[in-house]
């Protein structure tokens, strides 16, 4: 057979996921229609008057039954065209498109600080297992991932923005901006981000490399006299890799996903909040644009942690 | 050049000029030398003058990313402001509740209010560039009058049976009469825009002091300085930056920190601590807007006035006004009116009564099953609390009362005027005839309380069209008594609208019409 077992498994993957997506999106269809009013009693609130519910329900095309749009919208997706929201005319793509980069760039900065710290953080654990290092990391962590990110978030801006007024407390970003205005726009949700996925990755890290030196390989590496870190960072942290790269895709996906409440303690334009408004309008092709991204990243992040974890493992890299 | 001078006069006693435009006009109409000292020095003693320069910076509360720019859509605070930074009304209501001519320059009446004609300024031009015409006003009410029109607006447009133009004058025929049609017209979805933005009512081209330069709804819109504005008295800034903070931590805490200049919609609860803030002035000021517990009264058990008293008596209106908005509002009275209103007449003060609470509702002959009362914190800022208030000075008098507590999403669609008891808010309207038409006319689509009372109707009908003051008045004393006594509303409180804004900011005014100077804070406000 010519075709690698690993392009042959990502490729049945990637074919999984996209049949994942489409049952997502027929979920999420179903899921908006379940909610009570629609798009046109959102936009007009408590002006609402039955002519201009009529016209407006008219107008956005909302008499179609809901299978036939639903059908509409599967097809012009299926043709790279997400269509246009109900409530502002806006094109989706073009709209998502920002809020969407605003919400990679954020969750990128937190994962560059983040990832490399919480494996270091684990390796100076292990290093120093049940002494003071390890317990005082263990224990500020913990701590971090503990107290609700909104409220580390205002703690953040009382002291920082408020008291000393070092960074700002609203990360209101925008295209006019240098990298340097932004990341000092976005300073305080980075650092809360990056406590609030810092605890879970370090843990998971210290577990999984503590249950790998229990091995008779590890022993043996002592026993022929070399330091102890390096014994963890050679021999015991590539074995641990596929826990650990599991936990990492884990946080990064909520960082993407999972963060709108730091959004609005922030001001921070990204995908939370542009959801969350939509939502509450009803305003169904961009719920499921939305939606469809979303679930697009977790399962790309998934297969992203399977094709890693089976790369580390040397078994499974050359099968016989 | 008499005429010109003796116009240049009246501006001037209007206020509309400031100095620098005064000289240029009178050089042109050679009189400067003559005339120029005695008219410069009444108006340099009016006030201080405004400085030019910088960025107004304003955190608002109340935006989405689903908002459009369409003026006949604005419902929420963030789109209400975006438009009155690039748009015009042809009238205004100022801070005392008189009609201030803005697009239009006069307006006149027939005797019994069916006929108005209002005169359109001339020389005024789009953010584009083109003229507005007398074309363009019209074609803006007919967009918002016209029956597939989706305006907020297009209620208040159904008494105009004719929209006209006659030479530079607009000419409105009603089939009632209606002495308040000025203020009706001054509805802030009424801005006129370039053919009526029939084409494109989202491409914020408008006439007001800001041209938009970036929107990007529910993040942040900027806008520069319209440089062609009619009015010279106003625009005193480069620009001004819109900033969406929905969150009140971050607003306050943006103020604070000094990324914004001025912010909408303090917290009451937080409004006395923040005007303990060094560089951080709160200006609230007491408006129309009120907190209500509606009841259907054509359902049971609501259809029963003495069950509706019981309640009325049954709430402790001072406790809510003290708890739940800190004190910064006013105690309601069972109607919608209050002092901010034209024409008012106080109606006597109902207390908290249990005894009388306790009579009304041992004759109502209730079965005692709890009586449901349905609120979302949506309802208005702090719902849920002022619920659970009722709840227990009605258990004093012997009421039970369940609260039964909904989310948010879905509120105005399934719970507001659908269920038979629940919170509200409503907004106020700048005159009596417009709140009474809009809640609580037989007819009324928004007749929260479903309250049908053919005498009512007759009463407000017969106030709209009577132009005698004194019969007016009290016409409405009449009216709000009959509400207070027999309506289905329950009005514990009218709450003030509370601004916050730094203390660079000078030239604040109180407006009660709406937040931030009824609007206008970044046209008129300058950096001390």
């Amino acid at each position: 057979m010519s075709v690698h077992p690993i392009l042959k498994l990502v490729a049945q993957r990637i074919a999984l996921g996209l049949l994942l997506l489409l049952a997502v999106s027929v979920l999420i269809f179903a899921a908006t229609q379940i909610l009570p009013g629609d798009v046109a009693q959102s936009i007009l609130g408590q002006s609402a008057t039955p002519e201009t519910l009529a016209n407006l329900r008219e107008e956005l095309g909302l008499n179609v039954p809901p299978v036939t749009r639903y059908f509409n919208w599967l097809f012009g997706v299926l043709q790279g065209d997400l269509g246009t929201a109900l409530s502002n005319g806006q094109d989706i793509a073009s709209s998502m498109g920002k809020r969407l980069g605003n919400t990679l760039f954020l969750a990128g900065c937190a994962a560059i600080i983040a990832v490399p710290l919480a494996i270091i953080l684990g390796l100076i654990a292990v290093r120093y297992r049940n002494r003071w290092p390890d317990k005082a990391i263990s224990t500020v962590t913990l701590a971090t991932i503990s107290v609700p990110e909104f409220l580390v978030g205002y703690i953040a801006v009382y002291f920082l923005s408020v008291q000393f007024r070092l960074l700002p407390s609203l990360a209101s970003v925008n295209d006019g901006m240098t990298l340097g205005e932004r990341l000092y726009a976005m300073s305080l949700p980075i650092l809360v981000l990056v406590l609030a996925v810092l605890g879970h990755m370090m843990r998971m890290t210290r577990a999984a490399i503590l249950n790998v030196l229990e091995s008779a390989y590890v022993e043996t590496a002592e026993l022929k006299g070399l330091p102890p870190f390096r014994v963890i960072a050679r021999h015991a942290l590539p074995n641990a890799i596929a826990p650990v790269v599991n936990v990492v895709m884990l946080n990064m996906a909520y960082l993407v996903v999972g963060v709108v409440v730091v959004e609005v303690v922030f001001v921070y334009p990204g995908m939370g909040q542009y959801l969350v408004d939509h939502v509450a309008k009803r305003d169904v092709p961009v719920v499921q644009a939305c939606g469809l991204v979303f679930a697009a990243i977790y399962i790309g992040l998934n297969i992203a942690a399977d094709v890693i974890s089976i790369l580390a493992n040397p078994r499974l890299r050359h099968p016989k | 050049m008499n005429d010109d001078l003796s116009r240049l006069i009246a501006d001037i006693d209007a206020m509309r000029m400031n100095r620098r435009r005064f000289m240029g006009t009178a050089a042109a109409a050679g009189a400067a030398a003559a005339m120029g000292g005695t008219m410069m020095s009444a108006t340099a003693a009016s006030a201080e003058e405004p400085k030019k320069g910088g960025i107004f910076r304003m955190g608002w509360g109340g935006g989405e990313s689903t908002d459009t720019l369409d003026p006949g859509l604005a419902d929420s605070p963030v789109p209400f402001v975006v438009n009155r930074q690039w748009g015009d009304t042809i009238v205004n209501v100022t801070a005392d509740g008189q009609i201030e001519p803005r697009l239009a320059e006069s307006m006149t009446s027939n005797a019994d209010g069916t006929e108005w004609r209002f005169m359109i300024r001339q020389g005024v031009k789009f953010h584009d560039g083109t003229d507005m015409t007398i074309d363009d006003v019209v074609a803006t009410f007919k967009r918002h009058s016209d029956e597939n029109s989706k305006s907020g607006a297009f209620g208040i447009m159904q008494g105009i049976s004719g929209i006209a133009a006659d030479g530079n004058e607009v000419v409105f025929t009603l089939s009632t009469g209606n002495a308040d049609l000025p203020y009706l017209l001054s509805d802030y979805h009424l801005v006129v825009q370039p053919k009526g933005g029939v084409d494109n009512p989202n491409a914020a081209i408008g006439t007001g002091t800001w041209k938009l330069v970036t929107a990007e709804p529910g993040v942040r819109y900027t806008f520069e300085k319209n440089p062609a504005d009619w009015d010279a008295t106003r625009g005193h800034y480069d620009g001004v930056e819109l900033i969406v903070i929905n969150d009140n931590t971050a607003r306050t805490s943006a103020l604070q920190s000094g990324q914004v200049d001025i912010i909408n919609r303090v917290d009451p609860k937080v409004a006395k601590l923040l005007a303990k803030m060094p560089g951080v002035v709160v200006e609230n000021v007491s408006g129309r807007g009120h907190y209500v517990f509606i009841m259907h009264t054509d359902t049971a058990p609501f259809d029963n006035n003495d069950l509706r008293l019981a309640l009325k008596y049954a709430i402790n209106r001072q406790e809510l006004v003290d708890k739940i908005l800190d004190g910064y509002g006013g105690v309601g009275n069972d109607t919608p009116i209050n002092a901010a209103y034209p024409l008012y007449t106080a109606v006597a003060q109902r207390e908290f009564d249990t005894a009388k609470a306790a009579e009304h509702y041992k004759k109502s002959g209730h079965d005692g099953t709890p009586i449901v009362l349905i609120v979302a914190d949506t309802a208005f800022p702090g719902a849920v609390d002022a619920a659970a208030l009722f709840q227990q000075s009605a258990a004093a008098a012997g009421i039970p009362l369940e609260i039964q507590r909904v989310p948010d999403d879905g509120y105005w669609s399934d719970v507001w005027n659908v269920k038979p008891f629940c919170a509200s808010y409503w907004g106020g309207r700048p005159v009596q005839d417009q709140m009474w038409s809009t809640a609580y006319l037989s007819t009324a689509d928004w007749n929260d309380t479903k309250y049908k009372n053919p005498e009512l109707d007759a009463m407000i009908l017969a106030a709209r069209s009577e132009t005698d003051v004194a019969k007016r008045t009290d016409l409405y004393l009449k009216i709000a008594q009959v509400v207070h006594d027999d309506g289905g509303t329950i009005c514990p409180m009218f709450n003030d609208f509370i601004d916050a804004k730094s203390d660079k900011i000078a030239g604040y005014m109180k407006d009660p019409n709406f937040e931030a100077m009824g609007g206008w804070a970044s046209a008129k406000t300058w950096f001390a």
